[in-house]
């Protein structure tokens, strides 16, 4: 088999006695949506963290097309190709989309003393970039973010990572807090990223939407990752919550019917 | 296209940061209406216009020199502050340097220790040092500026009151030095009388005007105001940007001092009380946020002439002199109310 894009093996990070995260392997091939599932407190986000380059594991290795990386921040990743798009916290809402866009890589003007930006250049990219995520209606790249609607924002926020090139895009519950709309279109986009040669990881508490979007399913429970190879085309919703759980359909009503006052 | 819009003014992205949805077909007046300096331009000039028809002597040459002369210095002040709060932090210690620069400077030059000169080179040093350990409390100590810059303060006045012993030191000897006539030199255009600093002013808000809305450190500059997280998360270097503006603003304060020493022929360690707030109300009701990621030089330069005209305003139509911080408050408000007023429209689409 050929060597996935990211291969994160044995992973542990323990904050203090707890153990987020215990051997838990985990791996993204190239062009694959893979979606992330497990409940609260599964482990999900300490994977992303560690992925990210947000939090440092413990222990364990992290391989980017079998070579071996050490990503001490987030800066560290995003130069491996590792883009990370935290729900609402990824963009400047008073900035133009444009300036977004370029945020920290704007070009500059020549002569560089002036340390000028090439605006013109910004927005000629911010414009295509739009409409090459599927952004449809006419928006111009210096709309500030703040007037943008939720699913604009991840849009432009995917079409930042798509357009410098990063290998894997990761969305962490890129379609909380949005319309029906506006899910599909952000869904739409993750598909979009896919065709053009990204990896994506997909973390969502809707299954869903999940099951609509990726390749293959990971389930993680109490910091280990418990199944990393389900379909979703041969897969039902019912069976992956069962994974999810840990728990049998009698258990999980037992456990429901425990809950409920008694008779 | 838009293909115009960058050979439009300093100011197009802050405007275009205010104009929300499809504003492709809007008309010229429609988006200087949108732009954040309109307000404060109104109100410029219908302050203006009822000074003026008050008191014709208020539009007098001599009226207009003397209030330029002291604007510009404060102005100074104003102009670094709009970018430091642009970046989400604001320096209350401003008003001390204000006061210790000059007293510092001619305390070395009285004493013999130097010449003027090298007098100044030391307290832009010293107030550039003064800057960088309030940047480096807010940023790496993670203390609001708040705190911080409060505390400086009081440190700073105090070394210039313990300096001093709490005198006014002499300075009559800098008359005619290439230094004063560089910084404050007078000539007359026309009616006019200018000072020298006028230009350095114009220079700064040019070229300050520049850094925030052409620049990429501009960029970063709003950024670090706007979503610190986020600006930190593409490699912008936020705390560096803060402590290099925290550096501005007190090498802009201590120059500023300079000046204004040089010009009235006085160093007294007080001067400066309360212009921390002074400038920080020039910042704001120039359409600055006061929470950071939004910013306008051109709308501070408003900001700077609508309190100073106010104050020279108010005592040429008769009003008490003591009633002047009456009005600034009332114009504060009122700008706030209008801030929020238009936020809130913004937003309305969201």
């Amino acid at each position: 088999m050929a060597e996935p894009l990211i291969r994160m093996q044995n992973i542990r990070k323990s904050y203090g006695r707890v153990q987020a995260l215990v051997d838990a392997n985990f791996h993204v091939n190239e062009k694959e949506i893979v979606g992330l599932l497990g409940d609260n407190g599964a482990g999900k986000s300490t994977l992303i963290k560690v992925l990210s380059g947000a939090v440092p594991l413990t222990n364990g290795d992290i391989f980017i097309r079998g070579k071996k990386v050490t990503l001490r921040s987030t800066s560290d990743a995003i130069a491996h190709g590792i883009e990370t798009i935290y729900q609402d916290s990824a963009l400047v809402t008073q900035l133009s989309i444009a300036r977004n866009l370029f945020l920290g890589r704007e070009p500059i003007k020549p002569p560089r003393f002036l340390n000028r930006m090439d605006q013109e250049a910004m927005n000629t990219v911010a414009r295509d970039l739009l409409k090459e995520v599927g952004i449809s209606k006419n928006i111009p790249p210096t709309t500030p973010i703040g007037s943008l609607s939720g699913g604009e924002r991840q849009a432009v926020a995917i079409a930042r990572a798509m357009h410098f090139d990063s290998d894997l895009i990761i969305l962490d519950e890129p379609t909380n807090n949005l319309g029906v709309a506006e899910t599909q279109g952000v869904l739409s986009f993750v598909r979009n990223a896919r065709d053009s040669g990204h990896s994506c990881i997909f973390i969502a508490h809707n299954i869903h939407h999940v099951f609509q979007v990726v390749d293959r399913i990971v389930v993680m429970r109490r910091g280990k990752v418990v199944a990393d190879d389900i379909d979703p085309k041969k897969t039902t919703v019912s069976e992956v919550e069962r994974i999810i759980t840990g728990m049998s359909d009698k258990e999980i009503r037992d456990a429901v019917a425990d809950g409920k006052p008694a008779h | 296209m838009r293909r115009d819009q960058s050979a439009d003014a300093v100011e197009i992205v802050a405007c275009s940061n205010h104009v929300a949805g499809s504003m492709e077909n809007r008309s010229l007046i429609q988006r200087l209406i949108g732009r954040p300096e309109f307000g404060p331009l109104v109100l410029l000039i219908i302050e203006l216009a009822v000074f003026w028809g008050i008191n014709p002597d208020f539009l007098s040459p001599q009226n207009i020199s003397n209030i330029l002369a002291f604007t510009v210095e404060l102005g100074l002040i104003a102009l670094a502050m709009t970018l430091l709060m642009t970046s989400g932090e604001f320096d209350l210690s401003v008003g001390s340097l204000f006061g210790f620069s000059p007293v510092l400077m001619w305390t070395l030059f009285n004493a013999g220790v130097t010449s003027l000169e090298v007098g100044l080179l030391v307290a832009l040093v010293v107030a550039a040092i003064i800057g960088l350990v309030n940047g480096w409390f807010v940023t790496q100590l993670k203390i609001p500026s708040f705190l911080v810059t409060l505390g400086m303060l009081l440190v700073v006045r105090g070394s210039a009151l313990f300096i001093t012993d709490g005198f006014p030191q002499r300075t009559w000897s800098a008359e005619g030095s290439w230094l004063a006539n560089l910084l404050v030199g007078d000539f007359y255009i026309g009616p006019f009388r200018v000072y020298a600093s006028l230009f350095w002013f114009i220079g700064a808000a040019i070229v300050l005007g520049y850094v925030l809305t052409q620049s990429r450190t501009g960029n970063w500059i709003q950024a670090a105001g706007g979503n610190p997280l986020a600006a930190r998360a593409r490699g912008v270097n936020v705390s560096r940007v803060k402590i290099g503006l925290f550096v501005l603003s007190s090498v802009m304060a201590s120059l500023a001092g300079v000046i204004s020493s040089l010009r009235t022929s006085a160093a007294n360690p007080n001067s400066g009380t309360g212009y921390e707030l002074e400038v920080i109300a020039m910042v704001v009701i120039g359409g600055t946020a006061l929470t950071g990621g939004r910013g306008t030089i051109i709308g501070t330069v408003l900001g700077i002439l609508i309190l100073r005209v106010m104050r020279n305003g108010i005592v040429l139509i008769g009003v008490p002199g003591l009633a002047y911080n009456i009005f600034i408050g009332a114009i504060i408000l009122g700008m706030m109310a209008l801030h929020s007023w238009l936020e809130r429209r913004h937003q309305a689409g969201t």
